[in-house]
């Protein structure tokens, strides 16, 4: 077959999947790029006469928007917190169920990951239940050990912790079904080797366990800090970004700028910045993964 | 194997796309698509078989919208050409629908009706659809804001009516905290997560809370600053619990005594019915709110919400006998008796279950000094994310009150900006 | 053997407390309004009874909504797969310009989350008259770039010969891809199908914008909304909860083996 032919086969088959990327992801990518240098609102809506360029004033008024960095703050206390507790549970998690002591490994390895599957807003919903002050399980659980009853959603101090605590339960199988195979790729003659020259757990663990996982330690947390970053439907299900703002994300209060007060253009500009984030803390990870190579 | 099954979902595939979604418009009869909120839609629903029963013909299809969610999804429908034929709109929300064009003037409407006039209704409510000279929605029902008070706790202050000024109120409520000097307890509940009281307060002062044609914020004004002092000064004085996690239910709370003053409307009095029984049921009563000086009753907001039609509407005549019909005193009233809904069409109000229910005569009279917040689609944005959010800062003594006003100005000012323009455009022209 | 019962009982315990929120869930679903309201809370509702799920099906035409998420979870999977199977082996195994800079592209803008699309997706599709329709949810779920490497990298892994022993019999190009290519392929098509048909089912911010009418939505957005309407009606919700959730397990647990397996593969060599 000569290139000519092949080139053409090749287009048709690229076709279908590329013009749908193109039209309606990158293009509606650039489109926002755009519309973030304009002042598109609730009377562009009505009138698309009445916008106007206001180059980079949106960003402007982004970086003097308190509200705004309450949301960046928010965000980055979830992701900070939020991350590191759901590796530390994950890794946990496949140690145990790696362990040679344990049979059935399948049914606990299938209990930790059900959440994984199940659909965000229903376990948001059960969870705002679980949380309720008076008739909550997790107030129950305190009360049997003493401590008074706790009003986790409408304090707070406590909220922002309470939708970390749901959202580590609900991912933390994730991570641990790649932290298994990971784990499984180490070579067992290691551990051996180890054996016999007289290291405990820990020294093992610390050694081998903990080097060889790197790589695979580097892009969950990776993929754990994008994914969280752009948690959404806990805080809207929950608290609504309550009380007082304490649990506003940024993608929450981009949707609130764009859907609810219709100042899309001002969306748009918290959308990049936010993307711009997204992108930093990448390629951070990425030269540390690299650095350790 | 896997290729028959993919044959199957080919066919399936367009057969099931056209039965679901292809429009029913090819029927003999009208439906009419009308969105309610919360609990109206589930009660109004109730009333559509006798109107269907009157107008053969014609076919009411409810759909019910959470209040939380309505205003997004009503402006989504409408930019997204996807409206309803008419709907109920929260008063405050008229301006905004009007700014969009997405309403239209019902003034030809109500010139030919006689059902629907404006002398049939309290002015200070009609006049929160009116807009440039046109009337934009028709008050489907009222509602308002006043005190609902433990008149046990007063009578044992002192005050035996409710307080008629600023003073007294003030007075009355530093008299009931002091009562519990070693408990929890307080005089008054003013969550910061309600902006209502807080400009309210500020419209009984005389202020007018924004200036130069609705374009900037006029908050740190002597009058609207001297009200926001006296409100924020009940958080300050230990008069009001802080917080709002403290009070998850404000029902309870108030049986409890936690506190004994509640500025609310009168969508919550079934619930206070519930839960002040037995010897409680005769404590608590209704009172219009005070006045600044010498007038009473002061300022409350004109509340309430409107029916409006859709401009993109095939079915605008028909949507009007629906709101002739919910505009009779009679309708009103059978919805009033579902709801706790206050007609908002002055005949109603002659029937002895107004003039004999005693937590009614506080919202009578109050309708007599009622005033609509500005006609503005801003307004939604700097009640709810700007004003709670510097009443909060305040309350918690983390701005004081200059600082806090003249950043919510600025704020107001920024949201503004495209209004200042439009309507500098305006001028130009 | 301390070791092993410390082991085993914690594994035990923390599965239980993992499974707690599901177990109250489904017993709440089944009691009478009020009835989860108690302190201590019950896991065994007494008496049992189906009122709320009557109530979900009969009254709030939740069955509507669960027909929207089961046609369009099919519909897109289908679709989905199509696309991104035909994009991949065409990048594995054709030579055409622009290959290189197309796919690293692709790859490069995999870090763009697709929150920055919604704004003026929204504005498109309005103007194409699909908001509020079923093309609102399949247009964007029709292809993506991580399905596209995956489909790339497994093509990469099928020989060669077999494709050239198809070519010398006659085959065209599309028939090679139908009758080579798409059979071997099947563990992953089904992989990305599981992973594809559980992220348009659990959809919830893009659905929540783009479908207004409560008879097109899907069924989170349906429980989004009960949920701001019902805040005091735990035993409701919970049906809701379960109905929404008890497809994608069945779907999960039928073919858990290739999902776990597409995880595994997605990290490796990222």
């Amino acid at each position: 077959m000569n290139f000519k032919q092949s080139q053409t086969a090749a287009y048709f088959f690229l076709a279908p999947a590329m013009s749908a990327i193109f039209v309606f992801f990158f293009l509606p990518v650039i489109a926002a790029f755009i519309m973030s240098f304009t002042d598109f609102d609730i009377y562009a809506l009505g009138d698309l006469g009445s916008v106007r360029f206001v180059w980079f004033n949106n960003y402007i008024k982004l970086f003097d928007d308190p509200l705004f960095f309450t949301a960046l703050k928010n965000t980055f206390y979830f992701v900070i917190v939020a991350a590191p507790l759901s590796i530390g549970v994950s890794l946990g998690a496949a140690l145990l169920l790696n362990s040679k002591l344990v049979k059935f490994k399948a049914i606990f390895r299938l209990s930790y990951f059900i959440p994984v599957v199940t659909t965000l807003v229903a376990v948001a919903i059960v969870w705002r239940f679980i949380y309720h002050p008076k008739f909550g399980i997790i107030n129950y659980i305190l009360s049997l050990i003493g401590i008074a009853p706790v009003d986790w959603l409408g304090d707070t101090t406590t909220a922002m912790p309470a939708i970390i605590l749901m959202s580590v339960w609900k991912s933390f199988g994730y991570n641990m079904i790649i932290f298994i195979a990971g784990l499984q790729n180490i070579p067992e003659d290691l551990y051996e080797a180890a054996s016999i020259e007289g290291a405990s757990g820990w020294q093992k663990f610390k050694s081998i366990t903990v080097p060889m996982l790197a790589p695979t330690t580097i892009f969950i947390s990776l993929i754990t800090m994008i994914g969280y970053f752009q948690f959404f439907a806990e805080p809207y299900i929950m608290t609504q970004g309550g009380p007082l703002n304490s649990t506003l994300s940024v993608v929450q209060y981009m949707y609130q700028e764009g859907f609810r007060w219709w100042n899309m253009g001002y969306s748009a500009s918290i959308a990049f910045v936010f993307f711009f984030i997204i992108m930093i803390g990448t390629l951070i990870q990425l030269k540390i993964q690299k650095s350790t190579e | 194997m896997k290729l028959s099954f993919r044959k199957f979902i080919f066919l399936f595939l367009p057969i099931s796309l056209g039965l679901f979604s292809c429009s029913k418009d090819n029927e003999s009869e009208t439906i009419i698509k009308f969105w309610a909120m919360g609990a109206e839609a589930e009660y109004v629903t109730k009333l559509v078989p006798e109107f269907e029963r009157l107008n053969p013909g014609i076919k009411v299809k409810v759909q019910q919208v959470p209040w939380t969610a309505a205003q997004e999804k009503l402006v989504t429908a409408f930019a997204s050409d996807n409206t309803p034929d008419a709907c109920q709109l929260g008063n405050t929300w008229v301006p905004q629908f009007s700014a969009l064009n997405a309403i239209i003037p019902l003034d030809e409407f109500i010139k030919a009706s006689e059902q629907i006039k404006k002398e049939k209704y309290f002015a200070g409510i009609w006049e929160t659809n009116v807009l440039d000279n046109h009337t934009y929605g028709i008050p489907w029902y009222m509602d308002t804001r006043v005190m609902f008070y433990r008149k046990d706790v007063f009578e044992k202050v002192g005050y035996k009516d409710p307080p008629k000024t600023w003073a007294e109120l003030l007075d009355l409520s530093k008299k009931i905290k002091a009562m519990h000097p070693k408990e929890e307890k307080y005089a008054i509940y003013l969550p910061t997560n309600e902006w209502a009281p807080f400009v309210m307060f500020g419209m009984e002062a005389g202020s007018s809370l924004l200036k130069n044609e609705d374009t900037r914020g006029d908050f740190s004004s002597k009058e609207f600053k001297e009200a926001f002092r006296f409100s924020i000064d009940f958080h300050r004085h230990n008069l009001a619990p802080i917080g709002i996690s403290q009070v998850t239910n404000v029902y309870q709370a108030f049986a409890d005594e936690y506190f004994s003053i509640y500025i609310s409307g009168p969508w919550n009095i079934p619930e206070f019915k519930k839960w002040m029984k037995g010897n409680l049921s005769d404590k608590w009563m209704t009172a219009p709110m005070p006045g600044y000086s010498n007038n009473y009753p002061g300022v409350s907001l004109a509340g309430g919400s409107s029916l409006v039609i859709f401009k993109n509407s095939n079915h605008k005549k028909e949507v009007w006998r629906f709101f002739e019909f919910l505009s009779q005193a009679k309708t009103q009233i059978e919805f009033y008796q579902m709801l706790n809904n206050l007609p908002s069409v002055k005949k109603a109000w002659e029937n002895p279950i107004f003039r004999d229910d005693p937590y009614m005569q506080a919202f009578y009279s109050q309708f007599t000094n009622v005033r609509a917040t500005p006609k503005i689609p801003e307004w939604e944005q700097i009640a709810f994310a700007k004003v709670q959010q510097y009443a909060e800062l305040a309350a918690r003594n983390s701005m004081n009150i200059d600082e806090a006003l003249k950043n919510l100005d600025k704020d107001v000012d920024r949201i503004l900006e495209k209004r200042r323009w439009i309507v500098e455009q305006k001028k130009i022209k | 053997m301390i070791k092993k019962i410390l082991i085993y009982s914690f594994l035990i315990i923390t599965s239980i407390l993992t499974l707690i929120p599901f177990m109250w869930m489904i017993g709440a679903s089944f009691m009478f309004d009020g009835k989860a309201s108690v302190f201590p809370p019950i896991f065994l509702p007494d008496p049992f009874t189906l009122t709320q799920y009557q109530i979900l099906f009969e009254r709030l035409n939740v069955w509507r909504n669960f027909f929207n998420s089961l046609l369009l979870s099919s519909m897109v999977t289908i679709l989905y797969i199509t696309f991104t199977s035909m994009a991949g082996y065409a990048f594995a195994k054709y030579r055409f310009a622009g290959k290189k800079v197309l796919f690293n592209l692709l790859l490069s803008s995999m870090i763009i989350p697709s929150q920055v699309t919604m704004l003026p997706l929204f504005l498109l599709l309005k103007s194409m008259g699909f908001i509020n329709t079923y093309m609102a949810i399949i247009i964007p779920g029709l292809a993506n770039i991580f399905g596209i490497f995956l489909i790339r990298q497994y093509c990469l892994s099928i020989p060669d010969s077999l494709i050239e022993a198809a070519r010398m019999d006659g085959a065209t190009d599309f028939q090679v891809y139908r009758k080579v290519i798409l059979p071997l392929a099947v563990p992953i098509l089904v992989t990305l199908a599981i992973f594809s048909f559980l992220g348009t089912w659990n959809d919830f911010l893009w659905p929540l914008i783009a479908l207004t009418d409560d008879s097109m939505y899907t069924l989170p957005v349906a429980l989004a909304n009960l949920m701001l309407e019902h805040t005091k009606d735990p035993e409701l919700m919970m049906a809701g909860s379960v109905v929404t959730i008890i497809p994608v397990i069945i779907v999960f647990l039928a073919l858990q083996k290739y999902y776990i397996k597409g995880i595994m593969m997605g990290s490796v060599k990222e």
